[in-house]
């Protein structure tokens, strides 16, 4: 029997190494790739110049100072939802749910700032906020990870519908308090004695938010790499049966890493309305929390890594909102883009992690041998 | 001001799509697929469907109701399968992160739907933002001509449209598929250990790609029916919310049995317009909190699950992870 005819065309081995050149020369082809499709599309379907469009988009991120601080405020934010998801991936706890426990931030903070604004000095105000945000976004991520550790509960879903729990109270109380009446919103909070806000520091509104996620974001880095909790949620996520070997309590360690997650999104619902924002809506959070999975998913759960895949989303969807407005298209174009993006860097993960061998290069290799 | 009789057949009208988008995630789980892409899958079958329909309805044509219900429902399935293909593509063959990959499906799929129905409701100069597929719906919503006559019996039996009893009909054929055939055994076997399905001579990435992507195409067609059927044709953005992540959420209230979904689709569609049936007067604020009781009975129901943990109850045991025959 002739062994050669039988091979397949393709043959696929993992990889036991990788050089980190290689590696990022993989990925950033990835998103070249991309690109070209993404410009093959926007010319298919709006009949425009995709350099054009790409140009905007830049503009749209970086074209003035206003506009690179509203890209960072975002990129913050982003950023710190993204750094909260990570130790609960990282542990394999799958969190959708980091929209509704920055809801939960939200609602808490929001709660304070309306019923509390003449009871309490404008700093005590701030503090209060605070820890009942916190408070709140670590209940929100405490209730899943409880009925996981305890029962085993499914905890993608669970999350998931905690979100919507999370948006229905909101959408109440914004009715409760909605200003003026019959509008069906709330408004800015405390327009006139700006009681709660968070202060400006040097001039820039936008620049304690910024400073408050970078100091989040190297935290969260030397979290997981250098503390002992940080190594105990990693040896969760490869195998539960190991960490129950060398005793480990794991429904402490899941109950404990969301709490964590939790209080990081509690703040951030907090920033979202004491610092940026001011209001409450239902879709303040703005989908972060999927986005957020997405980012840390791609910078493999590496807290600094993040930062350039935020970059790369925040970027999408700024750009998206002004080619949006700048050629009349649909806001929604700049997601399809994401989407498309999101789809080949995916994808290229297997390029890194699998090496392909074609029949004839397999052939070659066996000759060198 | 309660009446059953009007109640119940808005529920069952409202429960189609989220039956039908449970049955295709059903079908992904059973493979060992967790495609969490499909709420972003309907929205594409759904957009497919309505650009389909536009486009024949204002060709000039004289409008063919056989054709007018073929036109949508082809395009729906070719873009559900579409987005199928690019879930296995990723996953099965690329080995990717389901659960991202899912997520970045949702991502595209949700703004595909809305960047195409944002561009149609533009071509047509509407004051209002949406579409409307009057001939179109009007063709998908026809129900026996006699039902009318037949009192309370016809309203909560046959006043459906055809669409309505095909989803049934769907439901309990993939029942009997998964439960009872060898196609359906072999399926099982993938979804619970592909290492064992591979031994016994089962080509697995054949059967992941054939039930990612039909069940993708149920699920499309789930969106079709909403906007042609429950929406009577009318296309508006992000209307369709958030009812794929509760079609995700029923294939484990349904213990993955595509004929349990149907009674439980119907509960779920019931607590989605309850709010509107509950008499809460001037007191708006409250009909916000009876919004909530999806969610939270989904809630309860998982903890239920969980708390009995019996062996059938489980998720098919590889789910969520990817298989590389060399990694044995």
């Amino acid at each position: 029997m002739d062994k050669q005819k039988k091979e397949p065309l393709i043959h696929i081995t993992k990889r036991k190494e990788i050089s980190k050149k290689h590696e990022w020369a993989i990925r950033l082809g990835s998103i070249l790739i991309a690109l070209v499709v993404c410009a093959i599309i926007t010319t298919i379907t709006t009949h425009l110049n995709p350099i054009s469009v790409y140009a905007t988009m830049i503009d749209g991120s970086f074209g003035s100072e206003r506009k690179i601080w509203a890209l960072l405020k975002e990129l913050s934010i982003l950023l710190m939802v993204s750094v909260a998801l990570a130790p609960a991936f990282k542990m394999k706890f799958w969190n959708l749910g980091g929209g509704g426990q920055v809801m939960a931030g939200v609602l808490a903070t929001a709660t304070c700032m309306i019923t509390l604004d003449e009871k309490l000095s404008n700093g005590m105000l701030i503090f209060v906020s605070l820890i009942a945000a916190l408070i709140a976004g670590a209940l929100w991520a405490f209730i899943p990870a409880f009925c996981k550790a305890k029962w085993n509960t499914n905890e993608t879903l669970f999350t998931l519908m905690m979100n919507y729990v999370a948006t229905q109270i909101v959408a109440y109380y914004i009715i409760i308090w909605e200003t003026p009446k019959g509008s069906g919103k709330i408004g800015i909070i405390n327009p006139n004695t700006n009681a709660g806000w968070l202060p400006t520091v040097a001039g820039k509104q936008y620049l304690l938010p910024v400073l408050i996620s970078i100091a989040v974001t190297i935290f969260m880095y030397i979290y997981l790499r250098y503390s002992k909790q940080g190594y105990e949620l990693s040896v969760v996520g490869e195998s539960q049966n190991t960490a129950k070997y060398v005793g480990i309590n794991v429904g402490k360690v899941i109950i404990r890493t969301l709490i964590l997650c939790g209080l990081i999104c509690g703040l951030t619902g907090w920033l979202l309305v004491a610092g940026t924002d001011h209001t409450m809506t239902t879709t303040l959070e703005a989908g972060r929390g999927f986005l957020g999975v997405m980012v840390a998913w791609l910078a493999h759960f590496n807290p600094l890594g993040m930062v350039l895949s935020g970059l790369l989303m925040v970027f999408m969807s700024r750009g998206g909102g002004e080619i949006s407005t700048a050629f009349g298209l649909n806001k929604s174009f700049g997601d399809i883009l994401t989407g498309v993006i999101l789809f080949f860097v995916i994808g290229s993960e297997f390029f890194i992690n699998y090496q392909v061998h074609f029949r004839k290069s397999h052939r070659k290799e066996a000759a060198d041998v | 001001m309660f009446s059953l009789v009007t109640f119940i057949p808005r529920a069952i009208v409202q429960s189609i799509p989220l039956l039908l988008g449970c049955i295709g995630e059903t079908l992904n789980e059973k493979s060992g697929s967790l495609n969490l892409g499909i709420p972003g899958v309907m929205y594409v079958g759904a957009i497919c469907g309505v650009i389909g329909s536009f486009f024949y309805e204002n060709s000039g044509a004289a409008f063919n109701p056989v054709i007018g219900l073929i036109i949508p429902i082809v395009c729906c399935m070719l873009g559900s399968l579409m987005m199928g293909l690019i879930f296995c593509f990723l996953t099965v063959t690329l080995r990717a992160n389901q659960n991202v990959t899912g997520l970045a499906m949702t991502t595209f799929g949700v703004g595909f739907g809305n960047f195409f129905g944002g561009s149609i409701i533009k071509l047509t100069n509407a004051e209002v933002p949406s579409i409307a597929l009057s001939a179109t719906s009007k063709a998908f919503k026809a129900s026996l001509p006699f039902a009318g006559k037949a009192g309370v019996f016809g309203k909560l039996f046959l006043s459906y449209s055809f669409m309505t009893y095909v989803a049934i009909a769907i439901a309990i054929f993939t029942a009997y598929v998964l439960k009872r055939t060898r196609t359906g055994l072999e399926l099982r076997a993938v979804g619970e250990n592909p290492a064992t399905a591979d031994a016994a001579g089962i080509n697995i990435n054949r059967y992941k790609y054939f039930s990612i992507c039909i069940g993708c195409m149920i699920a499309g067609i789930g969106g079709l029916y909403y906007v042609l059927d429950y929406a009577s044709g009318v296309w508006s953005n992000d209307a369709f919310g958030d009812r794929g992540w509760l079609a995700i959420a029923l294939v484990i209230f349904s213990i993955w049995r595509p004929n349990w979904a149907i009674w439980e689709s119907m509960l779920f569609g019931g607590l989605y317009i309850l709010y509107l049936y509950i008499p809460t007067g001037a007191n708006f604020a409250m009909k916000e909190i009876y919004k909530m009781l999806p969610y939270v009975v989904t809630i309860i129901v998982l903890i239920a699950i969980s708390l009995r943990n019996r062996h059938e109850n489980q998720p098919p045991e590889s789910l969520g992870l990817p298989y590389f025959r060399e990694d044995r």
